[in-house]
């Protein structure tokens, strides 16, 4: 690979699907730029019915959590389960929720 | 032959032969994502020629086959424009070897889909109603085949130098074998006559339009594009078509009647 396709930035895809109202995450590529990376994540990611609508992002415009954080940021939550609404007795009247 | 069997032909013989020679490039495409994008391409062309071959059989009856129209021809029977025969590089005799030139794929497939999108919009008013639903559903593939085209057209004519004047080249190179959208045949006049088939050169106007234009924003210089007008819709074929072919049809030729 020559050193012009290494400069290319990684970019982020999103697909909505027909169905769908969210747009998911579905992978990345790399393109030189937003308009170049629409056209491809089409050919890439899209090839197949997948979606209705892209969505492209600059990988290097995620800021991620740091993976040795874990511990701290996410299992505090794993002892407390009445935060899930699962404790309420529902109406009949009400239906499925 | 009737009027629209021969036509039928001319059209899915341009969209099988293109097809295969852009083909070439999968697995050796300049980046992943852009390899993908021409087999896509290709992956459509086939497509619209599977389903001209199929039409054209019914119009010729007898055991005529979309297989047997696009593997047990030869040379002269196709009627495929010249230009979309040529190899992917500059003007070499039919043996040579080169590198792909993405420069000179990314020209021819600007300069035909520029002319498709033009054709099969009127031909979806086409008599024959199968003709006219084939070119419904390949306006849209071409319109994004003129896309990827064009835009790849700008960002090299744009791009480095390098890139630039490869791009030139290849439009240089290419730009005579237009001619031949323009020129008459007998299998065209007998098509628009029939109500089944597109005055080509009718359509020259809008075509340098949209050549102009793009032309201008990849800042290329639109060379004259005088000179022998080449003659594949009519069977005459450079020397290039024979090779194509023999790697299309061999493996349907070394067994005829295998099915897989």
């Amino acid at each position: 690979m020559n050193a012009a396709l290494k400069e290319w930035p990684l970019w982020e895809v999103f697909v909505r699907s027909k169905q769908g109202l969210e747009h998911k995450h579905c992978g990345s590529l790399h393109a030189s730029d937003a308009q170049h990376a629409l056209e491809m994540a089409r050919d890439v990611y899209t090839r197949r019915q997948e979606g209705v609508s892209i969505w492209v992002l600059p990988s290097a415009q995620i800021t991620a959590s740091n993976p040795d954080d874990k511990g701290e940021l996410f299992d505090p939550a794993a002892d407390k389960i009445y935060r899930h609404p699962t404790f309420y007795e529902i109406p009949e009247a009400v239906g499925h929720m | 032959m009737s009027a629209t069997a021969n036509y039928l032909l001319h059209l899915a013989d341009n969209a099988v032969v293109l097809g295969q020679r852009n083909a070439e490039w999968c697995g050796h495409g300049p980046a992943l994502e852009e390899d993908i994008a021409l087999a896509n391409v290709s992956l459509d062309l086939i497509g619209q020629a599977r389903l001209l071959y199929q039409q054209a059989a019914t119009e010729l009856g007898g055991d005529a086959t979309e297989d047997r129209l696009a593997y047990f021809r030869d040379v002269p029977d196709f009627r495929n424009y010249t230009l979309l025969e040529l190899p992917h590089h500059s003007a070499l005799v039919g043996y040579a070897k080169s590198d792909l030139d993405y420069g000179t794929t990314i020209v021819r497939n600007f300069l035909y889909s520029a002319l498709m999108v033009l054709v099969w919009e009127q031909l979806q008013q086409s008599k024959d109603e199968q003709l006219a639903a084939i070119a419904a559903k390949s306006l849209k593939e071409v319109r994004y085949h003129l896309r990827h085209s064009r835009d790849w057209l700008l960002r090299l004519g744009d791009g480095t130098d390098d890139s630039h004047a490869r791009v030139q080249a290849a439009l240089d190179h290419l730009m005579p074998y237009t001619q031949e959208f323009w020129s008459g045949s007998r299998m065209e006049a007998a098509a628009v006559a029939a109500g089944v088939g597109v005055d080509v050169a009718a359509l020259k106007s809008d075509w340098d339009q949209l050549v102009d234009d793009a032309l201008a924003e990849a800042t290329l210089q639109r060379p004259k594009g005088e000179g022998y007008v080449t003659q594949g819709k009519n069977g005459l074929h450079s020397e290039h078509l024979g090779f194509l072919l023999s790697e299309m049809q061999g493996l349907a030729r070394s067994h005829p009647s295998a099915s897989w």
